[in-house]
């Protein structure tokens, strides 16, 4: 009895998300985002406006990233392959790109803030690259920030009643002047990455002139 | 006939690989490169990756795995829109025809061990049993790496 107890209160629970990110899709994909103009790009860092919270509990924002290029991508802790795989890649530019990272922004933001807690995020990102940043916050924040990244999210029940997040998984690359340049794409080969990298990190000088 | 055989022993030797049970198809299949990334704690989900290749003639299908270490494995497949957007789904059943290979691999499939009984720690190795459709399993041992480990190499 109890059990079904907890069930109940379970599939109330799942409803209850469901309309959140209902609501969600719709100002992310939805009608909402078709009434303006829309060429599918990410906004530029400094038309964007939303408020996180970093893997050290401080307080963030995108207009913090412009001064510096930036690689931004979204996932959450949950992950098992493309999340860990993303960060595990970017790792690894990051290390052949050398001691050009301590001039380069990189942010992961959760897509799933009800268990990517700053607790959750600061462990998580200790396993990787140490230039790489976890955000997370209000889920009304995250879905602001997708909607500037033009990124979608939506949750999925799991067969074993878990839940996990289907997410866009591209790595979105910015200048210094928070300028979007472009993607890298999930699991792109470091050769063609690391040079995508390093052009956004060379229109540095030009954004700032 | 001389090849196949060869190339089963050869797998059995080589590889930590324990086949059961006289049956067709199945007892040709060699699995390799297993290897799973570290969990952190045991709410999250893990992943392990492989190659399975069917050495036989006779195509195999795959049709289940398990492991003491969690309470529901599955074989997910990972799929990307033209949008980007990642999706994981349960892969089902995976028929793998004669001489060829199926890779498990990041961001293609994986091996998804959800509730796990405990932590799977860097460098420990646990055994994870492949079924397939004629009964037979091939039992495989897979080494845990890092959480930010790319391949089997780490």
């Amino acid at each position: 009895m109890r059990r079904r107890a907890i069930l109940g209160y379970g599939a109330g629970g799942v409803a209850a998300l469901g309309l959140t990110l209902l609501a969600g899709w719709w100002q992310v994909d939805g009608s909402g985002a078709l009434a303006r103009e829309d060429d599918g790009r990410p906004l530029p860092l400094t038309a964007m406006e939303f408020d996180l919270v970093d893997h050290e509990g401080r307080p963030v924002s995108p207009d913090m990233l412009v001064g510096q290029p930036s690689l931004v991508f979204f996932g959450f802790t949950f992950c098992p392959d493309v999340c860990p795989t993303t960060l595990a890649d970017i790792s690894g530019w990051l290390d052949e790109l050398g001691t050009a990272t301590h001039e380069l922004n990189v942010v992961f933001i959760t897509v799933d803030p009800e268990r990517d807690d700053v607790e959750a995020m600061a462990e998580y990102v200790g396993y990787f690259h140490p230039a790489i940043r976890g955000w997370t916050g209000l889920e009304e924040q995250i879905v602001r920030a997708a909607e500037g990244f033009r990124a979608t999210y939506e949750r999925a029940t799991t067969d074993s009643g878990d839940y996990t997040m289907n997410h866009t998984s591209s790595v979105f690359l910015f200048d210094a002047a928070g300028r979007f340049v472009s993607t890298v794409d999930y699991h792109e080969p470091r050769e063609f990455a690391v040079p995508k990298i390093r052009r956004a990190m060379e229109q540095e000088t030009e954004g700032a002139t | 006939m001389k090849h196949v055989a060869r190339s089963t022993l050869a797998a059995l030797l080589l590889t930590p690989v324990l086949a059961t049970g006289a049956l067709a198809g199945s007892e040709d299949v060699v699995v390799e490169n297993a290897w799973s990334r570290a969990s952190i704690g045991t709410s999250r989900p893990c992943a392990a990756f492989m190659e399975v290749r069917n050495a036989g003639d006779e195509a195999v299908t795959l049709t289940g795995l398990r492991s003491d270490l969690a309470m529901m494995s599955e074989i997910h497949r990972v799929t990307t829109d033209a949008r980007g957007v990642s999706t994981m789904a349960p892969a089902g059943a995976i028929v793998i025809a004669p001489e060829e290979t199926v890779a498990v691999a990041p961001g293609v499939m994986h091996v998804m061990l959800m509730h796990l009984r405990r932590p799977m720690q860097e460098g420990e190795s646990f055994p994870l049993t492949l079924t397939f459709s004629d009964g037979g399993k091939v039992t495989v041992a897979a080494p845990v790496l890092g959480i930010a480990a790319r391949g089997p190499e780490g």
